[in-house]
Formats: C-alpha cells, sequence, structure tokens
C-alpha cells in the first residue's frame, strides 16, 4: 500500500486492497529468487571486461555450441508447432476413442524428469534399441547425432504447444467457419485463411515456450547427444565444461550470452505477437 | 488483514527451515565425507564397511563414512565450492593440487603425507572389446584406423580420460620416437573414430557395453573387470596394450573441513586404513592395483599383468604441466577438434 | 457422402490426421514411458520391488518430498501474489513484471544452480560469511530447495493470471462495497473461482520441482543417502549400471507425473464447468 501512496501517478485507482502487500511479496520474492541471483551472473561474466567478453564469445568451440542449441531448439520448436497445431486440433474437433487418455498425455513431458526423459528416449533410439534399431536397418542413426538433440527437445516442448493453441482452437468462432463454407470456400481455405490467423498469436507464445525451454535443456539432452565438440555438443554442457575447468568467468560469459539471445528472441516474438492480435482484432 | 497474511507466510517460513534443519542435520554417531571420482563406487562400499568394524572394535565409535561420487574435476570443484569433504580420494593429483592451490583447504604438498605418493591403490588403461576381438585390436595403434570405432568419455570432464588420453599419447611418444608431429596426427587420428564422448567413464562404459555402440571402450582396468562382472564375460573381453600408464588415484585428508567437523582423528585413521592389507585385499579383488601387492589374494593378482607403465611424474612431469600442455583451454586437445572438422 | 456438419471433413481425413498426431505421439512420448516400465519390470516384480526398498531411494524420496513441500507452497503464495497485483490492479510496468515472472523458463537449469553457487559457494559473494557462520546453503538442503523454487517459479502463476484476467474484478469489487474485508473477499470470492486453476498450477509445480535434474546437480553434492534426490539417485543407479533399479526408480517419478495427470484430468471437468460459469457473466 505504501508503494502505492508514494508511485500515485504509475498506478490507476481500485477499491480493490492489497495491492502494495501483493506486489511488494511479488517483487521481493523475484527479486530474491530471480533477479538478484542473475544480475551475480552478469557482473560475474562482466568482470572479463568486454575485450576478454568478445574473445570468449566468438571462440568457434562456444560459436558452434550455441548454433547447436539455439539450432536444435528452433527447428524442434517448428515441429512442435507444426505436430502441436495438428494434435490440438484432433483433440479438439474430433472425437475418437481414448481421446481424454490422450489429451491427458501430453502433459507428460511436463511432468516427466528429463533425466528420465533422457535415460529413456536413449535407450529406445540407440543403435540396438526398438526404435533405434529398425532405423539403423534403414540406414539412419537417431541417438547420439544431432538428430538426438532434436528429437529429446521436441519431447520437452510439445505440451508448450499443444496447451497454448487447445484453448484458443476450443473457442474458435465456428458460426465465420460455417459462414465461409457457406459462402462456397473450400475446405482447406477456410482452415488457412479463418482457422490459421485465429490461433497465430497462441501458436507463436506456444512456440517460443518451447523454443525457450529446448535452447536451455541439458538432463534430458545429454543422455542422447554424442557431446562431440563441434557436431553435438550443446551449450549448457559447454557451461559444465567450463565450470569443471575451474573456469568460473568463462561459465558465466556462455550463460550470460545464452540469456540474453534468448531474452532478445523472446522479447521479438513479444513484439510480432502484439502486432499480430492487433492485425487480428482489426479484421 | 495485513498481519494475518504475515504471521501465516512467517509460521510457513518458520515450518520450512524447521523442515530443512532436521534433514540436513539428521546425523549419525560420526559421519565422514568420501567425496570421490566416479568409478570407486563399489570399492569404497567395501572398504568402508570394512573400516567401520575395524574402527569399532578398536575404539567402540560408531562411524559412518557417506559416499559423493562424480566426475573428478565435478567433485574438486564442489569442494572448492563448499562441499564439506572430510577426504577426498580423487582420479588424480592434479585435482587435489587444484583444491590446494585455490580453496587453500590442504596444504600444497599434500602427497608427501602419506606413503606412496599418497596412492594406496592405482590403475591402468585398458582395452574393452567384444567376445573374440572381431577388429583384432591388440594396441594403440590399431585405435587409429579408419573405420575402427572408439569410445572414450571427455578429458575435459572426465580424469579416467584423461588418463586414457595420456596412455595413446604415452605409446604414440614411444612408437613414433618421440616425433612430437606424428604423435599429434596419430591422436587426432584417434579421436576422429570417437562416435560419443560421454562425460565420464560410467557413461561411455554404458554407451559400449549397453547400447552397443563402437568397437572399443578405453578405460580403467579396474572398470573394465567390473564390465565383464555386469554385463557378461561372455559378452565382452579385455585387450593389454603393450603399453599404458599408471593411474594413480591419490588420497588425501581436507585439513579445513576435518578441523571444522572435528573429524581429524577418524578421517586421518580412515585413509592410513586404505593402505593396510584388509583395505588392500579388497582393492586387489575389485581388481585396483594394490600399493602392497603381497597383501592381496594371488588369484586376484594374476587378473593384473605385469606390463610397461609411463609415470604421469617422470614421463610427463606431473599435472600441472600435463594440464597446460593437453587439456587447458585451446591446448592439443581442443586443438584436435579444430583441425578434425 | 453426404456430410451433415458443413465445417467438418470427411470421415477419411479426420481418420488420416488421427493417425498422424498418435503415430506422433506414440513415438515422442508413449513409447518411451511404456519403456520405462518394461525395462523397470524387465526382471521380475520382485527384482523391481527389492529396487525400491533400497535405503538410498528412500532417504532420496524422502528429501525429495522435502523440497516439493517447502519450494511448491512457496511458489503458490507467490504464484497467488503476483497474479492478484497483476490482475486486480492497473500499474505501470505490468508486462515487465509479467516477462520477468516467465523468465526462469528461459534459464537453462544449469545456469540456475551456477548462480546460486555464485552466491553462495565458498567461493561466492556470500560463501566467507555463510561458512563462518556455519550456514550451510549449496550442498545442502537450501541450495536444492532454492534451485527448485527458481526452476518452477512461474507454473502457478502462469496458470492463475490468465484465468484471473478472464474473471475480472466485479465479483470483489461487490463483495468489497457491502462491507467484506479484503482478506474476507480473497478468502470467500477470488478463492472459489481460481481454486481449480491454482491447484493445478500446484501439480504442474510439484511433477517439475520433483523431477527437476540439471539445476539441482549443480548444487547437490552427491552425497549418498543425504542430498540426493530421487532424479539424481536414478541418474547414480544409472551409472552402477544397476539399469532395473534405475528405471524402478523412474517408475516412482513415471507414475508420480501419471496420478498428477489423472488428477489434472477430473481437475478440468470440473474447472471447464466453473470457467464456463465464469464466462457467462
Amino acid at each position: 500500500m505504501s508503494l502505492a501512496q508514494f508511485l500515485p501517478r504509475l498506478k490507476q485507482p481500485s477499491v480493490i486492497p492489497g495491492f502494495g502487500l501483493t506486489l511488494g511479496f511479488t517483487l521481493l520474492a523475484l527479486g530474491l529468487i530471480v533477479i538478484f541471483p542473475l544480475i551475480a551472473l552478469v557482473l560475474k561474466a562482466s568482470s572479463v571486461g568486454a575485450a576478454g567478453f568478445l574473445q570468449a564469445a566468438t571462440n568457434p568451440r562456444v560459436l558452434g555450441a550455441l548454433r547447436l542449441s539455439f539450432g536444435a531448439a528452433a527447428i524442434a520448436a517448428l515441429v512442435d508447432a507444426v505436430f502441436g497445431v495438428l494434435i490440438a486440433w484432433v483433440l479438439v474437433r474430433y472425437n475418437f476413442p481414448g481421446r481424454k487418455l490422450i489429451d491427458a498425455a501430453i502433459d507428460l513431458p511436463f511432468a516427466l524428469p528429463t533425466a528420465v526423459a533422457g535415460i529413456a528416449l536413449a535407450t529406445l533410439y540407440a543403435p540396438n534399441g526398438w526404435i533405434g534399431a529398425l532405423a539403423a536397418k534403414a540406414g539412419f542413426k537417431i541417438a547420439f547425432t544431432p538428430f538426438g538433440i532434436v528429437l529429446a527437445l521436441i519431447f520437452i516442448g510439445l505440451p508448450f504447444v499443444v496447451r497454448s493453441v487447445e484453448p484458443v482452437l476450443a473457442e474458435a468462432q465456428r458460426d465465420v467457419e460455417e459462414a465461409a463454407a457457406l459462402l462456397g470456400a473450400n475446405r482447406w481455405r477456410t482452415v488457412r485463411q479463418i482457422v490459421l490467423p485465429a490461433i497465430y498469436p497462441a501458436l507463436l507464445t506456444g512456440t517460443a515456450l518451447a523454443f525457450a525451454r529446448a535452447v536451455g535443456e541439458y538432463g534430458s539432452v545429454i543422455f542422447i547427444a554424442g557431446n562431440i565438440p563441434l557436431v553435438s555438443e550443446i551449450a549448457p554442457l559447454l557451461i559444465v565444461i567450463k565450470l569443471e575447468e575451474f573456469d568460473y568467468v568463462g561459465a558465466t560469459v556462455i550463460a550470460t550470452l545464452m540469456l540474453t539471445i534468448s531474452l532478445l528472441i523472446l522479447l521479438g516474438v513479444n513484439k510480432l505477437q502484439s502486432r499480430l492480435e492487433m492485425r487480428y482484432a482489426k479484421d | 488483514m495485513r498481519f494475518t497474511t504475515l504471521k501465516t507466510a512467517g509460521t510457513v517460513a518458520a515450518l520450512a527451515l524447521t523442515l530443512a534443519a532436521t534433514v540436513s542435520f539428521a546425523k549419525a554417531d560420526t559421519q565422514l565425507l568420501n567425496v570421490s571420482y566416479d568409478p570407486t563406487r563399489e570399492l569404497y562400499k567395501a572398504i568402508n564397511e570394512a573400516f567401520a568394524a575395524d574402527w569399532k572394535t578398536k575404539t567402540g565409535e560408531v562411524v559412518t563414512i557417506n559416499q559423493s561420487h562424480g566426475g573428478s574435476g565435478k567433485q574438486a570443484r564442489a569442494v572448492i565450492d563448499g562441499l564439506k569433504a572430510d577426504v577426498v580420494t580423487l582420479a588424480l593429483a592434479g585435482d587435489i593440487d587444484t583444491i590446494a592451490s585455490k580453496a587453500k583447504l590442504l596444504p600444497q604438498d599434500w602427497a608427501k603425507r602419506l606413503p606412496n605418493n599418497s596412492t594406496p591403490f592405482s590403475s591402468t588403461i585398458v582395452f574393452l572389446v567384444k567376445k573374440g576381438n572381431p577388429k583384432g585390436i591388440k594396441d594403440w595403434g590399431d585405435l587409429a584406423t579408419e573405420g575402427t570405432q572408439v569410445i572414450t568419455p571427455n578429458p575435459k570432464t572426465s580424469g579416467g580420460a584423461r588418463w586414457n588420453f595420456l596412455g595413446a599419447w604415452a605409446w604414440a611418444n614411444k612408437s613414433f620416437g618421440g616425433d612430437e608431429a606424428k604423435t599429434k596426427s596419430y591422436i587426432a587420428a584417434l579421436y576422429k573414430n570417437v562416435p560419443v564422448l560421454d562425460t565420464g567413464a560410467r557413461g561411455s562404459t554404458t554407451t559400449f557395453a549397453q547400447r552397443g555402440i563402437g568397437d572399443v571402450l578405453i578405460s580403467w582396468e579396474s572398470n573394465a573387470w567390473l564390465a565383464l562382472d555386469e554385463f557378461g564375460a561372455d559378452k565382452f573381453e579385455i585387450v593389454y596394450p603393450s603399453i599404458s600408464i599408471n593411474a594413480e588415484t591419490p588420497v588425501a585428508v581436507i585439513d579445513v573441513n576435518v578441523k571444522a567437523n572435528n573429524t581429524e582423528k577418524q578421517a586421518k585413521a580412515y585413509l592410513d586404513y586404505l593402505f593396510t592389507a584388509p583395505a588392500q585385499k579388497i582393492a586387489a579383488h575389485l581388481h585396483y592395483r594394490p600399493s602392497d601387492p603381497a597383501a592381496a589374494d594371488p588369484a586376484d593378482l594374476a587378473k593384473l599383468p605385469k606390463f610397461d607403465l609411463v609415470s604421469i611424474d617422470k614421463d610427463f612431469g606431473g599435472w600441472s604441466k600435463a594440464q597446460q600442455k593437453f587439456f587447458a583451454e585451446g591446448a592439443i586437445f581442443d586443438q584436435l577438434y579444430k583441425a578434425t572438422n | 457422402m453426404p456430410r451433415t456438419d458443413p465445417i467438418g471433413e470427411s470421415r477419411l481425413i479426420q481418420w488420416v490426421l488421427i493417425g498422424i498426431s498418435l503415430t506422433f505421439l506414440a513415438f515422442i512420448v508413449f513409447l518411451p514411458l511404456t519403456l520405462v516400465f518394461v525395462e523397470a519390470l524387465r526382471k521380475g516384480f520382485g527384482v523391481y520391488l527389492a529396487a525400491l526398498k533400497d535405503a538410498e531411494t528412500w532417504a532420496a524420496l524422502r528429501l525429495t518430498l522435502t523440497v516439493a513441500a517447502i519450494s511448491v507452497p512457496l511458489n503458490a503464495l507467490f504464484g497467488i501474489c503476483a497474479a492478484w497485483s497483476v490482475t486486480k490492479h492497473n500499474f505501470a510496468g505490468k508486462n515487465l513484471l509479467l516477462s520477468l515472472i516467465d523468465l526462469p523458463f528461459s534459464v537453462s537449469p544449469v545456469i540456475s544452480g551456477l548462480i546460486y553457487v555464485l552466491l553462495f559457494g565458498a567461493q561466492g559473494w556470500f560463501g566467507p560469511w555463510l561458512r563462518s557462520h556455519h550456514v550451510e546453503i549449496i550442498f545442502a538442503v537450501p541450495g536444492i530447495v532454492l534451485a527448485t523454487t527458481f526452476v518452477t517459479f512461474p507454473f502457478v502463476a502462469r496458470e492463475l493470471i490468465p484465468l484471473m484476467q478472464a474473471q475480472g474484478t466485479e465479483e470483489e469489487e461487490a463483495s468489497l462495497s457491502l462491507g467484506a474485508s479484503g482478506l474476507h473477499t480473497f478468502w470467500h470470492v477470488t478463492l472459489p473461482n481460481i481454486k481449480w486453476a491454482l491447484l493445478y498450477g500446484v501439480l504442474l509445480c510439484n511433477a517439475r520441482a520433483m523431477g527437476e535434474f540439471g539445476a539441482v546437480s549443480v548444487v547437490s553434492g552427491h552425497v549418498r543417502g543425504l542430498t540426493n534426490t530421487l532424479p539424481l539417485q536414478i541418474e547414480i543407479l544409472y551409472n552402477e549400471y544397476n539399469f532395473t533399479a534405475a528405471f524402478a526408480v523412474a517408475t516412482l517419478l513415471a507414475s508420480l507425473a501419471l496420478v498428477t495427470l489423472v488428477l489434472k484430468t477430473i481437475l478440468e471437468w470440473r474447472y471447464a464447468d466453473q470457467l464456463a460459469a465464469s464466462h457467462k457473466h
């Protein structure tokens, strides 16, 4: 409440109490648990100076790992986006036996510990695993290649997309779709021009979250990646390696880089999203 | 309203702290923490039991030894960051040196405090191959031939992997008469054959034995024998190369911690116990090379053949030199991955 | 074939789409889960039970429950406070606050552990002070609680904010104008409206808290029977080539995930009615 009194113009008046208390606690918890430790991280990284930071950041190993982490996360997020929309569509619009059960299982990657997921995926997709053996016969290698990394990231990101898109698809205006159909638009055209634009903002949020989560993922990836430098070495592993060389500054430099890139991408997505929402609102 | 909320929050916090406190301080009589590297799980499980029984009969005191295992470098870092280890039993002296230099938790000359450079038992590096050795792998040179897949962990995260690297280097250095360029290109060819670089020796063994990847695993001798027990002697066999490295795995009391924990007496006794006949016998039985072979069962010793072993101190000038030359940021190991890609 | 629903796809297309979705889910989600249970029971039920009875596994289970018991209520309290201040009031910087709440989602778990080592580790900012006052944070329970809290920080808040946003402030205003106190209003008006969403958020938060691996691995110290959580215990068993036991312990966490999902599904049925009801306003 005191905060509200000190900053009267920053807050619109409201009869609802508890603003000072709840915002105070929110800021306190956020500050202590999230912001303050992250500031410590950035300060530690900045202790090398601009030149040192740049040198560490442009090291080929670091660049390779960042490229892999962000690239694999981007591919995984895109796959999640495509299949996430499809799965959400099927779950919301169609009726088939076991639908409820499958809908519930979508959250599994949220709830299953990442290490278990990693071990299970590696066991499954290794050349002597259930699926890996089939793939090996066809001449494909999945586990211990960058493809294995993408696979693990698809796993952990999927629920973000499905869960973001589902409510929008459920609420999307069927009457508009019906009107379009009556006006002679074929089904595909209706879906493309009516349904998809409506879910874009939610899809973007879900994909961005899946991406952000995938970039930093460690537990599940480490078991299925080959961890070969410049080929299948992810950025979080490089942080761990730096730590084990007692190179805290080096570790924080990579961490800061990852954090900055993630934040920039998320901010960009937020911008794009509000623009999309505005355009959709205008239509 | 505000007071009640605060009171509730206070109660929750107090409860939480009490809960946390009961968990961290639920301790038995005397507890020692042995922070060790990855492959020694079975070894210290057996030795700890023997020591606890021995200590009980000698002093009447119940002592429990807690174990922490992980990559040697990671474990050293944890101790530096405040993990309250009473003793460390790590994969290489270099990691204990770092604890001494970075955190000053023990004197720099720690190795001189116990016999045999503070190394109660050691190991060496050998090959594990599929039964019948289908690729005919006999020596280090065979690991660099095209079409052979080699499994070894990452020297950056695994102490064992550093011994592996040095074993390969020692062979090449001898075979090429000290020609460093040839040695380097051999090492480069070897690591080009590595499809999976796990973070630790255990992970590599799983990759090789459980996932069926690769033709040969470069491994601690003790771990190779353990793999035969665990995965089946009918599936794998051990190949001893012509030359390897004496992998000395030293132990040390962490002075600052034992003073704070008031466990100095027990910690010292524990490490002394490692050099006694019963501990040496256990170690040899679990395929470690005892510093006192006389104490070991001859049947166990027979499994550990004598062959040409180089020394980290005599042949590589000690760990700090080897670390700088091979494994530091931008050193020879890092250069491999610039050159080959 | 005549279609009664003008906007439906033909049955054929429906089944093709359902087929693709299920195949994808089978490869990515269902097979890994099945594998966990198959591997755990590979050597028979007796071996499975024996693996679960291990004393260190019990210690890990206890620790995991303890950590969740601290960090989940903390995050629930935070989630309610954050949602209340953000949805029931309008103030400058609200969007920034929302992004900051989401921030832990985009931080690598490894970094989540590292930041606390930088602060509370022996070489960290507060390390010397903590050491001289005999306070253990890193490599002890408080460190594990902190890292877990960080990783699960946004879960409850994210669940509550959209719902409370949709519900608006009319009901609270009505209650207040009738003379009810703020706390009374929250307890008797707001809480009943959000209880299912809150519970759902708490369940997800709890599942993630119990399953966190990367962050906890950095701050745990891995002392067997003392600072190992269930996911770390799984890693240990796995590294001991004790695959059956590793998967057996994994089934504990997987079952937990499944129970969470079943509870969640039950909740959603009720929560859906309530959501629909709140939309009618």
